[in-house]
């Protein structure tokens, strides 16, 4: 593969001097304390791609990110939605402590027109922010991505893609895998700033079905078939 | 009533010469427009609409001949309430002299006062103030290329000669504007408008041109331009700073119109837009796309456990023996959270959710509509 100085600089491995003070380096807290334990700067990168791998849905992936959008809406931090594979749902936003008014939705249907978006909501500014999905995206496209990122105002990235992305080269800085657990969430960092570690991190994250335990009209059904709906 | 203008000429009679060349002058000018008009003078403005109105082009200078005017005009226009209209007709009153000679109590009561106040007022009797027309203020402004331009860059080029002329008329009136057009004119096919919208208003050139650029490139030039116009209307005001709540705030905020700008304008205008929540217990109903700068109203976010993804239209899902299934068999967890609502409209739902695990792992928002047998929605997933 032919090697540029914008590829080598993307690499997280070279450290620049002076980049620190570019944003470079500097992260937000995940919110998880057991993650945020083994992420250098103890948190997302900002300013550089994060990517989250995974095939399952609706198994808490979002909740991952949840509590740095919730601190950054919180703070005034606009937060930019791109291409997702759903509708993100108000309430529950709204419920899980997101100011809905620093939150867009960026509709990019074609796989070029979401690229490019990307890349504007990256170097425009105004933005903290990206959460974004790709099914598929190639290295260039990625390098083109992480320089915009490092370009830009320091932004949290997160790539949404695919489990068998992990299998490709990436110049994402950080690049994590999710599975369901019975906890939770089981993380494994794929690729980090620094050493890595073998073993999975187990993360709790809230479900509805514990947040439901308490209320009186919402005792879980566990009993016999899981055909008929429980009554209560 | 015909359409109308009505104008204050007593200030420019010595000007024009006197009432009868003004008005001549008036009558060529609107010949010219390809309009016939009407024109009546009247010491007073609704004397003189009336009177125009009526069909008569007259020229009256006093109060004593005014009246004896109207007085032969039909009450209808006068009056444009078909009931008192008929009332009138009825007891044998056609014309304001006939009106006017009933007695003024009896007029008031059956007719109402506002009926007697127009005729004080047309007779000037009583003054009427009235509001001058402001025109609205707007930029248009044409330029003839030195050649047919095929290409968006001659089109630039041209654009910010004229954008620049409207960034000083905007300047000058402390104003900007949300949208402009720029058309393209060709030679022998219709001009082709492009619509450019700001998503706050604003006047500066190079933001009008990052947005031209933007839209040019994203649009094929199939005929050759020979000539560009650009315009612009509804002026907003645009001083001082917008007072934001966080620090650093104005350029960020700057910085995010501009991208909403550019991603729209690629994308389209629907393309970016923001989340609200909407009182409704449908879910469907229960939050509202907002364009982008509308803010969202706090709303009651007192529903039940709500999923983040939502998927629209509910999925239908496969049955196994009356229980829903995706992938395998979905165990239901929790539930039912019974919603029924919406029989006022279209719209009427009555659903029992629950939430559901797939074989997955996956925590589901499923629904079963309840009275009928059309089976299992997935609605949402706990993401």
């Amino acid at each position: 593969m032919k090697t540029s100085l914008a590829d080598i600089l993307s690499q997280c491995s070279v450290w620049r001097g002076g980049a620190l003070a570019s944003g470079h380096g500097r992260t937000v807290p995940t919110g998880f304390a057991a993650l945020d334990r083994e992420l250098p700067g103890g948190g997302w990168p900002t300013g550089a791609l994060t990517e989250i791998l995974g095939q399952r849905e609706g198994v808490g992936e979002l909740q991952l990110v949840l509590p740095t959008l919730v601190a950054l809406s919180a703070g005034g931090r606009r937060i930019v939605w791109l291409a997702p594979p759903h509708l993100p749902y108000a309430p529950a936003l709204a419920t899980a402590g997101i100011d809905l008014e620093y939150l867009s939705v960026v509709r990019a249907p074609g796989r070029r027109d979401g690229l490019w978006a990307a890349e504007q909501v990256l170097r425009g500014g105004g933005c903290h922010a990206l959460l974004a999905w790709f099914r598929d995206i190639r290295y260039v496209e990625l390098r083109r991505l992480a320089v915009a990122a490092e370009a830009g105002h320091g932004a949290f990235v997160a790539l949404f893609r695919p489990e068998q992305a992990a299998h490709e080269a990436s110049p994402a800085c950080l690049r994590i895998a999710f599975e369901p657990a019975p906890e939770g969430l089981s993380i494994r960092i794929l690729k980090r700033r620094g050493a890595l570690i073998a073993k999975p991190l187990g993360i709790k994250i809230e479900r509805p079905v514990h947040a439901l335990a308490g209320a009186p009209f919402s005792t879980p059904c566990t009993r016999g078939s899981v055909a008929r709906p429980c009554s209560v | 009533m015909p359409d109308g203008i009505l104008a204050e000429i007593e200030g420019s009679l010595r000007l024009f010469r006197g009432s009868a060349a003004m008005v001549e002058r008036i009558r060529a000018g609107v010949d010219q427009m390809g309009l016939t008009p009407t024109l009546a003078v009247a010491p007073t403005a609704r004397g003189a609409w009336w009177l125009a109105s009526a069909g008569q082009e007259i020229l009256i200078l006093d109060r004593a001949a005014l009246e004896m005017a109207l007085a032969t005009l039909p009450i209808a226009v006068a009056c444009d309430r078909p009931d008192a209209l008929g009332l009138m007709h009825n007891i044998g009153i056609t014309t304001i002299g006939e009106l006017r000679s009933l007695p003024r109590e009896g007029v008031a009561r059956r007719f109402g006062q506002a009926l007697l106040d127009g005729l004080e007022q047309a007779l000037g009797r009583v003054p009427e103030p009235r509001n001058f027309f402001a025109p609205p203020l707007r930029f248009a402004a044409k330029l003839e290329l030195p050649g047919e331009v095929t290409h968006a860059e001659g089109v630039l080029f041209a654009a910010r000669r004229l954008l620049v002329q409207l960034e000083g008329l905007l300047a000058a009136r402390q104003a900007g504007v949300r949208r402009f057009l720029l058309i393209l004119l060709h030679r022998n096919a219709n001009p082709t408008v492009l619509d450019l919208g700001l998503a706050s208003p604003g006047r500066e050139v190079e933001r009008f041109m990052r947005l031209l650029r933007e839209r040019l490139s994203a649009c094929k030039l199939a005929k050759p331009i020979e000539a560009i116009r650009i315009e612009a209307e509804n002026f907003v005001p645009l001083h001082g700073e917008t007072v934001d709540l966080f620090e650093g705030s104005r350029a960020e905020s700057e910085a995010w119109a501009r991208l909403v700008e550019r991603l729209q304008a690629r994308l389209g205008s629907k393309a970016v837009h923001g989340l609200g929540l909407h009182s409704e217990h449908r879910p469907e109903r229960a939050w509202r796309a907002l364009a982008a700068g509308e803010r969202p109203l706090r709303g009651d976010e007192s529903a039940g456990v709500r999923p983040l993804w939502i998927i629209e239209p509910p999925r239908r899902l496969k049955e196994k023996g009356g229980a829903p299934f995706d992938g395998g068999p979905l165990e239901l967890l929790v539930g039912p959270e019974r919603i029924e609502s919406g029989w006022w409209d279209e719209g009427e739902i009555a659903r029992d959710y629950f939430i559901a695990r797939a074989p997955s792992a996956a925590l589901l928002w499923v629904f079963r509509e309840r009275g009928t047998t059309s089976g299992w929605y997935l609605h949402g997933m706990f993401a």
